[in-house]
């Protein structure tokens, strides 16, 4: 029986790396951990699992699962949960996971903690840290009951190692005719890009609202980013302005990213856009307004016209 | 159609302070993100689609002053529950519950989260509770098929993805989904003559304790302000030299 029951998330093809992280918190927790993978054709992302240290790999494969809709991956997880006798059931912050375990939650009865960065032992009880009002404050949040439900900050936690023995893969029976119905699928929208996920990437280029349109958008920051090697994110004005797409989005409500370098691109530094970048190692600041607040948190700031300093920045760096 | 909107009052997320294991504020506010989900249903009934607007939302008798911005906003109505407890999102979410089976809406619709807590949960629990569809992180909403389900765009990591749920369902908002309106004065004339009916969760047979706690609050360190730099070969050196990272 295992403690805690860890939700990993993948996109039909392969494991979502973040997701990963959430193993880091379960060993913290202590105990035995299982990972839960759900979807249709999971055999190749089942065996990618086995040499985490998990109990097993609990697999429910079925094709009522091929897309991840949130009342029948909720009605599963917590069946799941139930049956192995997890008392954490976790998962890493993402649309996915916020999604369906909220709904796992109540079906489980279970409180739940968005976003945990950190744990702390306090008399022998757990409390958990958490951001709060954008990320501008921190939470201690203590819960009562005998099981519960977390998301993780994949940027909180570092991502394990795939250096043990492997573990077994065991199929979960579930009666998928009885699984609700409630949902349909209609389509998604597939955007093929050869750079990196936001997410993952060691260089993140982003931009805002003075990038003017999609394509001024993508000249500069996609060919800066292109240059680095690196990912694209926007801010929420520059998504609301259609120069950039949702999932590009940073901050509060859009992802939160901390790679090794992070490159602000005509953003002034909104709190909401601030809450998502502030855990980079590096932050580079490009504004052409010497007071713009993002200029108090970046380590390198540079006060100039985007237009004239972006083009030299991607040249010296093609050059180098 | 009956659509009932819940919102949250919050600090105005602006101006807030550290005041022991909660925040305080000189100004509260309705959650923006339930600001987005009340114009929604506005314009769902401008469009004809609804006749009724209920408004829910929970706490002391100072968040009516966020009730009298929502019906002067146009909401039809509003049912406040009397509790001024710390609530954690599953407490909320049972409370909902209540109500939605007192008022049996054809669709909820609220904010993907609120901006003080940021748990993005009460949606998702509430339709977990009440056994019915759930479309999150909304940017649009159609009706199908004389308003027996709905076709909404969620916004998510991936992009977007399109699902249909049939109704009554759950849908929470995200921040593409429209841009709310101001107040206008006659609005809030009207307002003051809109009914806020007012229940205890007693009332409504829902006895609820909140499971988590917040035990403390505090900033996070201030992450010091580096160096400006002069030119792009400045920057270039640094980046190499000093930071190691091209």
């Amino acid at each position: 029986m295992a403690e805690s029951l860890i939700l990993i998330e993948h996109d039909r093809q392969q494991v979502k790396r973040p997701s990963l992280h959430a193993i880091a918190l379960a060993r913290q927790l202590g105990g035995e951990y299982a990972l839960l993978v759900l979807g249709h054709s999971l055999d190749g992302i089942a065996a990618s699992l086995v040499p985490y240290g998990a109990s097993a790999v609990v697999v429910a494969d079925d094709p009522a699962l091929a897309e991840p809709l949130a009342d029948r991956y909720a009605t599963v997880i917590a069946e799941a949960a139930r049956k192995g006798g997890a008392k954490t059931i976790l998962g890493t912050s993402s649309t996915f996971s916020k999604d369906v375990l909220p709904r796992a939650a109540a079906l489980l009865d279970a409180p739940m903690v968005t976003d945990v960065v950190a744990i702390e032992e306090m008399d022998g009880s757990i409390s958990y840290r958490r951001p709060i009002n954008a990320g501008s404050m921190f939470a201690m949040v203590k819960v009562e009951g005998d099981r519960r439900v977390l998301t993780v900050r994949a940027t909180a936690f570092e991502a394990p190692a795939a250096d043990v023995a492997p573990c077994p893969i065991k199929r979960f029976d579930f009666d998928a005719a009885s699984l609700p119905n409630g949902i349909q699928f209609i389509s998604r929208e597939e955007r093929k890009s050869d750079r990196p996920d936001l997410t993952e990437a060691r260089v993140v280029v982003s931009g805002g609202r003075p990038l003017k349109d999609e394509e001024t958008f993508e000249r500069l920051v996609g060919g800066l980013a292109d240059a680095l090697g690196g990912a694209i994110g926007a801010t929420r004005a520059a998504v609301d302005a259609g120069m950039a797409p949702n999932d590009y989005q940073i901050g509060q409500t859009g992802k939160i990213v901390a790679p090794e370098l992070y490159i602000a691109l005509g953003i002034s530094g909104a709190i909401q856009h601030l809450a998502g970048i502030k855990d980079s190692r590096i932050i580079v600041a490009i504004n052409k307004d010497p007071d713009a607040p993002i200029f108090q948190m970046a380590t390198y700031g540079l006060v100039g016209d985007l237009y004239q300093i972006v083009p030299q920045l991607i040249e010296s760096i093609r050059r180098a | 159609m009956k659509i009932l909107v819940s919102f949250k009052s919050v600090p105005d997320p602006n101006d807030v302070t550290i005041a022991g294991a909660a925040v305080s504020t000189p100004k509260s506010v309705i959650n923006p993100f339930d600001e987005i989900a009340i114009e929604e249903a506005l314009r769902i009934r401008e469009r004809g689609e609804a006749t009724e607007i209920v408004g829910v939302t929970i706490g002391a008798p100072a968040v009516d002053e966020q009730i009298r911005a929502a019906l002067a906003m146009g909401v039809d109505r509003a049912i406040r529950i009397d509790d001024s407890r710390a609530l954690d999102p599953y407490a909320v979410a049972r409370i909902l519950g209540a109500v939605v089976e007192k008022e049996a809406p054809n669709v909820v619709i609220m904010g993907k989260q609120a901006v003080d807590d940021d748990s993005n949960q009460v949606g998702q629990m509430l339709a977990g509770l009440l056994g019915q569809p759930q479309a999150t992180f909304v940017s649009k909403i159609e009706f199908l098929d004389n308003k027996t389900r709905a076709r909404c765009t969620r916004e998510t990591d991936a992009g977007l993805e399109v699902v249909e749920v049939n109704l009554p369902a759950i849908i929470t908002t995200d921040l593409r989904l429209n841009e709310p309106r101001y107040v206008s004065l006659p609005g809030l004339l009207r307002a003051r003559r809109k009914p806020i009916e007012v229940l205890t969760c007693d009332q409504l047979g829902v006895a609820v304790r909140p499971l988590t706690t917040v035990l403390s609050i505090a900033r996070p360190p201030k992450r010091a302000a580096g160096t400006r730099v002069e030119s792009v070969e400045e920057l270039i050196t640094k980046l190499k030299q000093e930071a190691k990272v091209l």
